[in-house]
C-alpha cells in the first residue's frame, strides 16, 4: 500500500513482472506437492510394512521374546485404552469447564488470562507435561504407574478440548441462552443443561482429536507410566502402552520387532485418519463447508 | 496449572542448581558416572536443529498457505487443507520410526554424499557420513512444523480484506504482487506462526531422539550426531542414576520450560494482535 508507484511500474518491465508472477505461483504449487510428498509416503510405506503384520494375533496376544514368531500387541492396546480413559477422567472435565468458563463469561480478565495460559499450555513440549507427572505422582508412590501416565495424558487433553468447546458454545445463538434465563433458569443451569447441550456433538468431536491426540503421545509415558511386557490392569503399576511399545521395538536390532513395531505404527496413523476423517465429515454436515 | 508445572520442576531442581549454578548453562561436560553436569551441548543441539528446521520450513509453509488461500481452485481446496491437517495430527513417534528406517538410510546414500561432494568445503557438510544426525533431524522437524505455520497464515491471510486485493488488482497488479502485498499486511501473523512452529521444533521429543544421533558434543558439521533438551530427558530420565543426576535432568527441563513458555506467549500475542480485528 506504500509505494504504489515503486511496485506498479511503467509497462516496460511488464515481461519481467509477467514471469516473476508465473514463476512464484509454481513456486507456491510446488511447495504445497513438496509438504503433501512425505504424508503420502509415510502413510503407504506403513501401511506396506505393517500390513502384513496387523492379523488376529497382533490383537490378541502378549508380545513374545525374541527369536520366536508371532505374539502381538495386546497388552500395549488394553494399556493404551487404560491410559486414556484415566487421562479422559481428568482432561474432559477439566476442559469442558474451562470451555464453559471463557465462552460464557468471557467479560472478566480472568477469562482473558485462562485462554491464554490455554493456547500456552497446548505448545508446551509434552515431555515436560510428563516431568511434572513424575514430579507429583512417581515420587510421591516411589514407583512408575498408569495413574501418572494417565494424568500426564490427561493435561495434554485440555487445551484441545478447552478450544474445541470455546469455538462451538460460541456458535449457539445468543437469543437461546436469553429465552431461558427469561423462563428464570439460572446461569449455571443455562450454561450446562441449554448451551453445552445444543454444542455436545461438537464438543465429542473435539474430544475424539483429543483422544487420538493423547493415543499417540510417547514422550510423557517414558518415566509416568514406563511400559511393561505382561499383562497388567491396575492402575497403580507400571503399564505397557503402543507408543511406547512401538519406540522400543523400533530402537531394538530385531527384524521381527521392527515388523511388530511397524503394525502398531498403522494401527496408530490408521486410528488418527479415521478420526480427523469423522470430525471432518460431522462438523462440515452440521456448520457447512469451513 | 501452568504455575503449578513451573513450581514442582523449580523445586525438583534444587540440588542441582545449587550444585552447579550457571554454570550449568555454559559447561559442556556431562558425565553420569563423574556426575559432571552441564547442558550446552543440549541447548546447542537444540537451537540448531530448531532454527534450521524453520529456515527449512518457513518459505515452504509460506507457499502452502498461499496456495491454499488464493490460488488453488476451490475443488481441491478442502482435500488439500484435510490432508495439511493429518500431517499435523500423526504421532511423533511414527515420524521417528520413519524417520530412522525410511529417511536417514535416504539421507547417508543419496543427500549427503551430494552434499558433500559439491559444498564439501564448508564446514558444515564435512566429517562422517552416518544418516542420523543433526540436518536429519531438522529436516524430519520441518516437516512436523510446516502444518503449524501453513495454518496460521492461511488463517492471517485470510484476515486480511479482499479489498485490499481487488485495489491491487485495480491499479494492474499481477496475481504475485497482490499476493505480495497481502503477506507483507499479513507479516507479523506470519512471524507469530513462525515463532509457534519453532516452540513446537524446540520441544518436540521423540522424533528428534530418534534421528538426531544421542551424542553430547558441539560441532560445526551438520552431519554429526548431536542431542537435543528434550531427548536426553527422554532417554536418560527413567534409568537415572542418583538424585544428582535426575535432579541435573529436571533442571535441563526446567530450561526447556521456559524457554517454549516465553516462545509461545509471544507468538499467541503476536497472532492475537493480527486476528483480533478479523
Amino acid at each position: 500500500m506504500s509505494t504504489p508507484a515503486k511496485i506498479y511500474g511503467p509497462p516496460k518491465n511488464l515481461a519481467r513482472r509477467k514471469f516473476t508472477n508465473s514463476l512464484m505461483i509454481t513456486l507456491c504449487v510446488v511447495a504445497g506437492v513438496v509438504t503433501i510428498l512425505p504424508l503420502l509416503y509415510i502413510f503407504f510405506y506403513t501401511t506396506k510394512s505393517g500390513l502384513s503384520s496387523v492379523n488376529i494375533d497382533f490383537f490378541t496376544q502378549l508380545p513374545k521374546p525374541v527369536g520366536e514368531s508371532g505374539g502381538g500387541m495386546a497388552n500395549a492396546i488394553v494399556g493404551s485404552i487404560i491410559l486414556i480413559g484415566l487421562g479422559s477422567l481428568v482432561g474432559i472435565p477439566v476442559g469442558i469447564l474451562a470451555g464453559i468458563y471463557v465462552s460464557e463469561y468471557s467479560k472478566s480478565i480472568v477469562s482473558t488470562i485462562v485462554k491464554f495460559t490455554t493456547d500456552v499450555l497446548s505448545g508446551i513440549p509434552s515431555i515436560i507435561v510428563g516431568i511434572f507427572a513424575y514430579g507429583i505422582i512417581v515420587l510421591p508412590m516411589k514407583r512408575f504407574s498408569a495413574l501418572a501416565g494417565g494424568f500426564a495424558l490427561g493435561i495434554l487433553m485440555i487445551p484441545t478440548i478447552t478450544k474445541v468447546t470455546e469455538e462451538m458454545l460460541r456458535l449457539v445463538p445468543q437469543t437461546l441462552r436469553e429465552a431461558s434465563l427469561a423462563l428464570g433458569v439460572s446461569r449455571w443451569k443455562t450454561s450446562l443443561f441449554v448451551v453445552l447441550k445444543t454444542a455436545s456433538s461438537g464438543i465429542i468431536t473435539g474430544i475424539l482429536l483429543a483422544i487420538a491426540r493423547a493415543a499417540g503421545e510417547t514422550a510423557p509415558l517414558l518415566f509416568t507410566s514406563f511400559g511393561n511386557s505382561f499383562w497388567q490392569t491396575s492402575i497403580d503399576q507400571p503399564m505397557a502402552a503402543l507408543p511406547l511399545q512401538i519406540f522400543s521395538y523400533a530402537i531394538s536390532p530385531y527384524e521381527e520387532w521392527h515388523r511388530q513395531a511397524w503394525a502398531g505404527a498403522f494401527v496408530l496413523i490408521f486410528l488418527v485418519f479415521v478420526v480427523n476423517l469423522l470430525v471432518r465429515y460431522v462438523t462440515r454436515s452440521k456448520y457447512g463447508a469451513s | 496449572m501452568v504455575i503449578l508445572i513451573a513450581l514442582e520442576m523449580y523445586k525438583d531442581s534444587a540440588e542441582s542448581r545449587e550444585m552447579f549454578g550457571f554454570g550449568f548453562i555454559f559447561s559442556s561436560e556431562w558425565n553420569p558416572v563423574t556426575e559432571q553436569f552441564g547442558a550446552l551441548p543440549f541447548i546447542f543441539g537444540t537451537v540448531v536443529s530448531s532454527l534450521l528446521a524453520l529456515l527449512l520450513s518457513l518459505p515452504v509453509s509460506i507457499g502452502v498457505a498461499v496456495f491454499l488461500s488464493e490460488i488453488a481452485p476451490s475443488s481441491i481446496r478442502s482435500p488439500f487443507s484435510f490432508l495439511i491437517e493429518i500431517l499435523a495430527a500423526i504421532p511423533s513417534i511414527i515420524y521417528g520410526f520413519w524417520g530412522i528406517f525410511v529417511f536417514a538410510p535416504f539421507m547417508r546414500n543419496t543427500v549427503q554424499p551430494f552434499l558433500q561432494s559439491y559444498f564439501g568445503f564448508l564446514p558444515f557438510f564435512q566429517g562422517v557420513i552416518y544418516g542420523t544426525g543433526l540436518l536429519t533431524a531438522s529436516i524430519i522437524l520441518a516437516i512436523m512444523i510446516t502444518p503449524i505455520i501453513t495454518a496460521v497464515t492461511r488463517d492471517v491471510l485470510k484476515a486480511i480484506p479482499v479489498s485490499q486485493r481487488e485495489a491491487a488488482y485495480a491499479l494492474g497488479a499481477t496475481k504475485w504482487e497482490a499476493i505480495k502485498m497481502a503477506l507483507l499486511n499479513a507479516k507479523s501473523g506470519i512471524l507469530g506462526g513462525a515463532v509457534l512452529g519453532l516452540g513446537r521444533a524446540i520441544g518436540e521429543t521423540m522424533a528428534v531422539t530418534m534421528v538426531i544421533g544421542n551424542k553430547a558434543q558441539i560441532k560445526a558439521s551438520l552431519f554429526e550426531p548431536a542431542y537435543s533438551m528434550a531427548s536426553v530427558i527422554a532417554n536418560e530420565f527413567a534409568e537415572a542414576s542418583g538424585s544428582l543426576h535426575i535432579s541435573a535432568l529436571i533442571e535441563v527441563g526446567l530450561i526447556l520450560f521456559g524457554v517454549t513458555f516465553v516462545i509461545n506467549s509471544l507468538a499467541r500475542l503476536l497472532i492475537y494482535s493480527v486476528t483480533r480485528n478479523a
